[in-house]
């Protein structure tokens, strides 16, 4: 029943948002959905739900995990879509900062709608083990997101979302070629596979055919890799964060990169299960380097703010693939990590709205002078900057450093190192445009704004004192969570 | 002796094919149309004149008309009939039909650029580059009908029996002979025979030059090369088992008259390439006859 | 068992043709032969006492691939009043090239892989394969959105192709599911094409390269 309603919740404030004319209230729902989902997530976490939907739904703790992370970042973004959409007013003709030339929005009614339709595909990826409804959901979140990141309906949004939409279907094709292989790998006629669910695959595993499975995880990992961002499929990724609205660059890169990896995760449990997690291990981990490495060499020298953030997740999902390819205790890591990496880049991406909304260029050297026009932003922007590279007291250091204890553990020498040292460079290649922006005169042609609005910053405080407190104490309840997700990861059970 | 029917009635009743083309051309377009026989007429006629050439000719465009006749003729031996086998036959005698092919558009080349003429210099370069793109496809067509190991001759190639039933290889190949029938007879829509802008020409304006035998050479050898081409597609698709040679020659007869009648019908509804047009053509028909080369062999 | 290696063939023929033409059109009408073709798949080669599900998969597949995307695709094409023609990156016969090997390398590669014994009917890994190829080939290869969209299209035909063979019974909805979503993908993609019409008064992707590093 509680999961049932999961993905209702959000699927009725769709309809609801499309039927309600008046733009306050529409809102008012898209915020009132929001606290529900956060709600009935938080009620799965004291009465485990039982599946829904014949066994279709069914939430087990890395999928939990993820479905929080969801809910927690939509809360934050639509609380702050409510004051960033009257900020942005209705249908006016405006002047796209970068090329002069006039745009309008996307209708208000269709934005707030295909919100809420990507926390629906979001909660199905998140609440089901079946790898078939997965693909649905997951290609779903692409569907929906794609005339989010078109809201500002300019040239550049435009070609963002059409490389999106082609880069991320055809990748997510290819993942369905990984499905057809696995039931290739578990073929059997006397004793055909119930369905592609876990709970029917997990067991038979060991017997299924081991060079399909290779195939198939191969595919899964190329195709979901192309959404979650891993170089070298990460193209669209810098293009999309960058033109859409910095809410649902928020999201995109909080909740929708993770989704992309639960779906490599769900493969890699049935690799687990057939006691083959070394190739898998290895691939996570060279993909893991290949974007810590790519996300470096991009990071140093990038002079616009909000590409450089989407760099930012292009690396963190390489430290997740990383951890996971890595195992033992840095599975365990790499929950937190995401974790940690959720709420401090949806803290940062709704920061750099604000920035954006006053200074109008995306442009690190022109945006100068943070700390005197907007000084509560540009305190959080520094913490974030400091949270996301990884510097104590915040979250990402601890994950960071569980995920290297493990790899020097278990003699990952080399990696280590590697990561070590990408890890320094692209701390660099981000304090140089970080610290040039919050410190410095105010440009001349920029007017000095009002006081800021709660409603823009309470948000991305909020995510931001999640992440400290996840940096100074873990609560013991937490982590038995995260060892649980973890350990379903590793044993694929 | 009987080995010899079917090159004897080729050297016959080669001009008459290019006279059904036209024929039936005409009666498409509503007209009566010149005679089925004018080709024998227009040969007649064309022996029976003198030669007139340019000065700075030499004996070379004498030369490549008969040399180019000449090959044509022995490329015919090779090419077996309904009933008999070809007089020659060997493994491999498909590569030297299609070089014999080869060597009397050589022929034909080098005495239109003896000429000296810039028009037919033109031509004989579109007919070059043509040939050579249709080269390779012809070979794809060959290799296909071979796919099924029975032998390597154009008698074995061309045979269809119950030993060598019709396979996937039959799908395309006749199809595309027929395509290369018109390329290297330039018919529309490659070539327009009866185009009168020498522009736009390319195996007519070749010719240009030539008159009174070495004139009649030349089109009597480009009926036996239609008659040679015609025959080829005929004979990848009749089926030869059951019938008596008498009946099979019947057959083949009525499926060469067939053959006319499509090229005059193809010339009637389409319009010419635009040149550029024509190796996407010959790709694209290459493209297939490699589909059907790797189907036979998957078989 | 004639039926379906006919099947097959005009598949193979299908991609090829794909290829090879020049015209938008023709792109949006061979889109409606492989659908149509598609659907028979499914029929033909259902196990006996099992052909329930599979004639309502086949008929929900000419729905969607047969008629549902050629329709939508002609409709943005009508509505768009662009250069009918396909304009390539990599040339017609260059890609026709591509195709060929690709199907070279499809049959090589079946019979380097351990198939599980009585999985794929002959003949369906190579064409499945093929079309993938041949799909992905359009979606680099030609510069039109719309050719991308035609493209992947054409590669997710090649994937169901291969799903087949292994749809099981009750999965019915599911493979209902995954046609909704490309359906929807094409109707987004179609809306996408008809703004950057509307933006950039062509749907040449090669005008994309504002957004670099």
């Amino acid at each position: 029943m509680l999961l049932a309603a999961l993905p209702l919740t959000p699927l009725a404030a769709a309809v609801a948002t499309v039927a309600i004319p008046a733009d306050g209230a529409r809102r008012l729902v898209l915020v009132a959905a929001a606290v529900l989902h956060a709600v009935l997530t938080a009620a799965t976490f004291a009465h485990p739900p039982q599946p829904a939907w014949g066994g279709l739904l069914c939430l087990d703790a890395p999928g939990q995990l993820f479905l929080a992370l969801a809910s927690a970042l939509f809360l934050a973004a639509s609380v702050y879509a409510a004051g960033y959409l009257r900020h942005e007013g209705a249908n006016a003709t405006k002047r796209d900062f970068q090329d002069g030339a006039a745009f309008v929005n996307a209708p208000e009614r269709i934005f707030t709608m295909c919100l809420c339709l990507f926390l629906c595909a979001m909660t199905v990826v998140c609440a089901t083990r079946n790898l078939s409804v997965l693909w649905v959901g997951i290609e779903a979140t692409t569907l929906s997101s794609a005339p989010l990141i078109y809201f500002h309906r300019h040239r550049r949004s435009l070609e963002a979302t059409w490389k999106y939409l082609v880069i991320c279907s055809v990748g997510i094709a290819l993942a369905l070629l990984g499905n057809i292989l696995f039931s290739v790998a578990f073929f059997d006629p006397a004793a055909p596979l119930a369905s592609m669910d876990l709970a029917a695959m997990l067991p038979r595993a060991a017997e299924a055919a081991k060079p399909w499975l290779r195939a198939a995880f191969i595919f899964v990992l190329v195709g979901y890799g192309s959404k979650m961002g891993l170089a070298p499929m990460h193209n669209w990724l810098p293009d999309a964060h960058s033109q859409s609205p910095s809410l649902v660059s928020a999201l995109l890169s909080g909740a929708l990169l993770n989704c992309a990896f639960l779906g490599i995760l769900r493969a890699g449990q049935v690799l687990a299960a057939a006691g083959m997690a070394d190739f898998s291990g290895e691939l996570l981990v060279l993909f893991g380097l290949v974007s810590l490495a790519t996300a470096a060499v991009f990071i140093v020298g990038l002079g616009d703010y909000k590409r450089l953030l989407a760099y930012s997740s292009v690396e963190h999902m390489g430290i997740l693939a990383l951890g996971v390819g890595i195992g033992g205790g840095a599975t365990f890591g790499a929950m937190l990590h995401a974790v940690n990496h959720s709420l401090t880049k949806g803290a940062l991406f709704l920061l750099s709205g604000n920035i954006l909304a006053v200074y109008h260029t995306r442009s690190c050297h022109d945006a100068r002078g943070v700390s005197r026009a907007l000084p509560v932003t540009a305190a959080l922007w520094l913490a974030g900057f400091l949270a996301i590279c990884g510097s104590p007291p915040f979250g990402i250091f601890v994950s960071e450093l569980t995920i290297l204890q493990a790899m020097l553990a278990g003699g990952h020498t080399v990696s280590a190192t590697l990561f070590l040292v990408l890890l320094a460079v692209i701390f660099v290649g981000m304090s140089v445009p970080v610290l040039r922006m919050v410190q410095g005169p105010l440009p001349p042609a920029t007017s000095r704004p009002g006081p800021e609005s709660p409603l823009a910053v309470l948000p991305p405080l909020a995510l931001l004192c999640a992440t400290l407190v996840l940096g100074l104490y873990l609560p013991r309840g937490l982590s038995a969570f995260l060892h649980q997700a973890a350990s379903a990861l590793v044993l694929g059970g | 002796m009987h080995a010899y029917l079917h090159l004897a009635l080729a050297l016959v009743l080669a001009p008459l094919i290019p006279g059904i083309v036209n024929r039936v051309k005409a009666r498409v377009a509503g007209r009566a149309g010149k005679p089925v026989l004018q080709t024998y007429f227009d040969l007649a006629k064309l022996v029976r004149k003198g030669v007139v050439t340019s000065t700075t000719a030499s004996w070379a465009i004498f030369a490549g008309p008969v040399a180019s006749l000449a090959a044509v003729g022995c490329a015919l031996l090779l090419v077996p009939g309904p009933a008999t086998s070809a007089p020659v036959s060997f493994a491999g005698d498909f590569m030297f039909l299609a070089y014999l092919l080869g060597l009397s558009r050589l022929a034909l080349i080098l005495s239109a650029l003896d000429t000296g003429s810039s028009f037919e210099g033109m031509g004989a370069s579109r007919e070059a580059v043509f040939s050579a793109l249709a080269e390779p496809v012809l070979f794809l067509c060959f290799l296909s009908l071979a796919a099924d190991g029975t032998g390597l001759s154009l008698d074995s190639l061309l045979a269809v029996s119950d030993a060598k039933p019709l396979g996937a290889a039959h799908l395309f190949v006749p199809a595309i002979l027929f395509v290369l029938l018109l390329v290297e007879n330039c018919r529309i829509p490659v070539d327009d025979p009866n185009t009168h802008l020498e522009l736009t020409m390319i195996h007519e304006v070749m010719v240009l030059d030539h008159s009174g035998p070495d004139m009649a050479a030349v089109v009597y050898g480009a009926s036996l090369k239609l008659w040679l081409f015609c025959a080829l597609t005929v004979l990848s698709v009749m089926p030869r088992t059951g019938l008596s040679p008498v009946a099979a020659w019947g057959v083949f007869l009525a499926g060469m008259a067939l053959a006319a009648v499509a090229v005059g019908l193809v010339e009637s509804a389409m319009a010419r390439l635009r040149l550029t047009r024509v190796p996407r053509l010959l790709g694209g028909a290459g493209a297939l006859v490699a589909l059907s080369l790797v189907l036979s062999v998957w078989r | 068992m004639e039926l379906y290696h006919s099947v097959m063939v005009a598949l193979l023929c299908v991609d090829l043709a794909f290829l090879a033409v020049t015209r938008l059109r023709s792109l949006t009408r061979l889109t409606a032969v492989q659908g149509a073709l598609l659907a028979l798949v499914p029929v033909l080669s259902a196990p006996a006492g099992d052909s329930g599900h599979m004639a309502l998969l086949s008929l929900a597949v000419l729905a969607i691939k047969g008629v549902g995307f050629p329709w939508l695709l002609a409709r943005t094409l009508t509505r768009l009043e662009v250069n009918p023609v396909v304009e390539p990156y990599l040339g017609f016969n260059l890609s026709l090239l591509a195709g060929v090997s690709g199907l070279l390398f499809s049959l090589w590669l079946e019979t380097r892989l351990p198939f599980p014994p009585g999985l794929f009917p002959p003949l369906l890994f190579p064409t499945a394969l093929t079309t993938i190829f041949t799909g992905l080939t359009l979606v680099i290869a030609r510069r039109k959105a719309l050719t991308q969209v035609i493209g992947y299209l054409a590669a997710e035909n090649g994937i169901f192709l291969l799903g087949t063979p292994l749809s099981v019974q009750g999965s019915v909805w599911l493979e209902l599911s995954v046609l909704l979503d490309v359906f929807v993908a094409v109707f987004v993609m179609g809306i996408a094409i008809h703004h950057i019409n509307k933006t950039f008064e062509s749907i040449d992707v090669g005008r994309f390269c504002t957004l670099r590093d």
